[in-house]
């Protein structure tokens, strides 16, 4: 101690000097291009998918035909970015060029005047707007113009063992009601041997357990609100749609379900151990790929199973969209129209293998040979899906949004948000289905109130 | 960790205590062994999450998320390629930059202020304190958007420096709080014996004071630090793609489709590494640091 201290204030000295021209050297290699100095480059702000991590890796290409653009790339998790991307586009920050989007925030954010018109811009070139999927380019329309353009776009079916019907002597219909899927959960039920009949997501969020929720409370005639924005979800039909939903997942659904969303269930389903899933199309290429999954090869494929309706499918798609407050909306439609051509897709396919194309966004995606050979087996139920998907009119009941597993309203989230605290509880078996349901009605009609959307 | 057998009292006489002494080493308490079993069992409960997180950062996606939970496996450096393939650098640079910065504004203010506020012991010394420590009660979330606004109005928007203000601000109460504590500490004899031996302000702060809690010193820059280094919200919220530091690289592994347990947890080891490299380096002092303020 005593013969250190004599070193002491010259060795602090020259450490502190050091620490601060480390600080100052590095302060000037992170700020270096920043303040607003790249004029040839656009921010795009991703979600953490594995279809974006393609693009970010394929941009190179593209900045390759478009010397003088260069893309920089935000990438975060899905309600990061939605909170993100608001705060700056509400505040008009004006930090992103490109922003990534689903179904649900177009209309509305197309509404409030944030996004800018894509329409022009689409139909001129080879772009060739026409090969957007029909359900698709309606859900990213706002009084019938285009907002956003889709990158990949998904609907939601049954996923199901093959090998463990046939040896179970069950066949799956080429279009299974709800009520013949429950019956083959129980019979293939076997927690035993760690098997459960069926993967439904539990866990709490919109986006979570009431996407799929949804369309099983749509397809039994059930809606969350009428035409007059009154709220229905203590109506008999909506009442049965989610007595049967968590009956089926307490039953024979998956261990720890009310915590389980998709990444659980993938898991589940990709290691074997559970006979059925209900969810996204997207979810197909995972369980194929035999690097991460133990049941490539042995899945099938069918629509989302029904009970009063045609079809029951979701539609969601991760869109691109140009926020207004863009000052390189050009530069920025450069790089949109790239991402989402005919050109990309093959682009995708010849570098990075052909399973891995995004889906559900362009019809000419699915005549594509190469295609149909490396994503034959859920290639065709992912377009039926899509296709027949009605965004307008998804139930029995008109509805005043577009749009089919989330209410198209800026309220959402947070209504979402706690009804779906409500029905995992029930899953949990901490209340009833009617107890959730009574409070989730309270909440909506209070939304429906607060908001003013009732005439 | 300090040992926790006691010392006998001072006043036993020196056979007893010999005595006591050679017990001791002849056989050990079974209290003793409770203990050390216990604080081995606390050890490995809290370090086991690290090490857990380290060996997944080593698998392939699959078996990170296998259930029951995969303890034999090939190591594949797969996921670290991802991740150096997704460049890391910028991020890191960004990372060290703020929390550097931050933690040398917050010494260099914190300590003045803490000797106003103990051996200076200015008028309303106790309300400063309590101001200081009153900014640290409002939730960031509170007033993030007037701050992006300001951001944004002055240009300072997805910019480091703007980011190590902020860390500054954040962690200068906690600063003061702590050199305050440690600066109460020190013998008052020595500060006036160096008065009367006619050292002015600056000598005393220099040559008496500085040296005397360097320990302390370190201590809190290391917990400014870390605080600086791991914090998400300003830096989610304020950065875009020049000044995005490692936090908001992470969060960019969490996928809503597919899995990346292993991804994240090979990019969380390299986000902890700095950190735990720095604890490691200031070991010694941060022990007799964190002591300083509260054993006499």
């Amino acid at each position: 101690m005593a013969i250190r201290s004599r070193w002491r204030p010259t060795t602090r000295a020259a450490a502190v000097a050091a620490v601060a021209v480390l600080s100052f050297t590095t302060a000037c290699a992170g700020a270096g291009g920043g303040g607003g100095g790249d004029a040839g480059a656009v921010t795009i702000a991703t979600v953490a998918n594995p279809q974006m991590e393609d693009i970010e890796k394929l941009t190179r290409e593209f900045e390759k035909d478009h010397p003088d653009t260069k893309v920089r790339f935000v990438t975060l998790p899905e309600n990061e970015l939605r909170d993100r991307v608001t705060q700056d586009i509400a505040t008009k920050g004006g930090q992103y060029d490109i922003v990534t989007i689903g179904t649900y925030e177009t209309p509305i954010w197309a509404k409030n005047g944030w996004l800018a018109n894509l329409d022009d811009r689409a139909s001129k070139g080879d772009y060739d707007v026409g090969d957007l999927l029909t359900p698709v380019r309606e859900a990213l329309s706002y009084q019938d113009n285009l907002y956003a353009v889709p990158f990949y776009g998904e609907s939601s079916f049954l996923m199901y063992r093959k090998d463990l019907f046939d040896k179970a002597g069950l066949t799956m219909p080429e279009k299974p009601t709800w009520e013949q899927v429950a019956g083959f959960a129980k019979k293939l039920h076997d927690p035993k041997h760690k098997l459960s009949g069926i993967c439904l997501r539990g866990l709490p969020g919109w986006g979570e357990v009431l996407a799929p929720l949804n369309t099983v409370i749509l397809t039994h005639g059930g809606q969350w609100y009428d035409e007059n924005w009154n709220a229905k979800l203590t109506s008999p039909e909506t009442k049965q749609a989610v007595q049967f939903y968590v009956d089926l997942v307490r039953d024979y659904g998956e261990p720890g379900a009310p915590n389980a969303g998709f990444s659980e269930c993938l898991t589940a389903t990709g290691q074997g151990n559970a006979a059925m899933w209900y969810d996204a199309t997207v979810a197909a290429s995972l369980l194929e790929d035999p690097k991460t999954s133990k049941v490539a090869g042995k899945m099938g494929y069918v629509p989302a199973p029904v009970a009063k309706t045609e079809n029951s499918g979701w539609l969601w798609a991760w869109s691109l969209a140009i926020p207004e407050t863009s000052k390189k909306q050009d530069a920025a439609w450069e790089f949109v129209s790239w991402a989402t051509s005919k050109k990309y897709h093959k682009l995708v396919g010849e570098k990075l293998g052909w399973s891995r194309v995004p889906p559900g966004a362009r019809q000419s995606t699915y005549d594509l040979p190469e295609y149909q050979k490396a994503a034959g087996a859920f290639a065709g139920p992912t377009l039926e899906s899509i296709e027949n998907v009605n965004v307008k009119q998804p139930g029995m009941h008109p509805q005043p949004w577009v749009g089919v597993q989330y209410v198209a309203i800026p309220e959402f989230q947070d209504l979402g948000t706690k009804v779906s605290q409500e029905i995992s509880a029930a899953i949990a078996g901490r209340q009833t289905v009617d107890e959730a349901l009574t409070k989730a009605q309270r909440y909506a009609e209070a939304t429906a109130k607060e908001g003013d959307y009732q005439k | 960790m300090s040992t926790l057998t006691a010392s006998p009292p001072a006043a036993t006489p020196p056979a007893a205590r010999r005595q006591a002494r050679r017990r001791r080493i002849r056989h050990v308490r079974p209290g003793d062994v409770g203990i050390g079993v216990l604080a081995w069992v606390v050890g490995i409960v809290f370090f086991f999450p690290v090490l857990w997180m380290f060996l997944t950062g080593f698998k392939q996606e699959a078996q990170a998320s296998t259930d029951p939970p995969t303890f034999v496996f090939t190591p594949t450096f797969e996921q670290y390629a991802a991740i150096l393939e997704r460049n890391f650098a910028p991020y890191f640079i960004n990372s060290l930059t703020a929390s550097v910065m931050s933690t040398i504004f917050v010494i260099a203010l914190a300590t003045p202020a803490a000797y106003a506020l103990s051996l200076a012991r200015i008028p309303r010394w106790r309300d400063s304190l309590f101001f200081f420590i009153s900014t640290r009660m409002m939730p960031a979330v509170a007033i993030i958007l007037p701050l992006y606004l300001i951001a944004k109005n002055v240009g300072m928007l997805d910019n480091v420096t703007f980011l190590a203000l902020m860390y500054t601000a954040m962690n200068l109460p906690i600063a003061v709080w702590m050199i305050r504590s440690f600066l109460l500490e020190l013998p008052k004899e020595v500060l006036e014996a160096s008065r009367m031996d006619g050292a002015g302000l600056f000598t005393e702060i220099r040559s008496i004071i500085l040296p005397m809690i360097a320990p302390g010193l370190a201590a809190t820059s290391l917990i400014c630090f870390i605080f600086a280094w791991n914090e998400f919200f300003f830096a989610v919220s304020l950065t875009a793609t020049q000044a995005a530091t490692v936090p908001v690289f992470l969060v960019g592994f969490i996928t809503s489709e597919g899995l990346f347990w292993a991804r994240l947890s090979a990019a969380s080891t390299m986000a902890a590494l700095p950190v735990i490299l720095a604890g490691w380096a200031a070991q010694k002092w941060l022990v007799r640091g964190l002591s300083l303020g509260a054993v006499k």
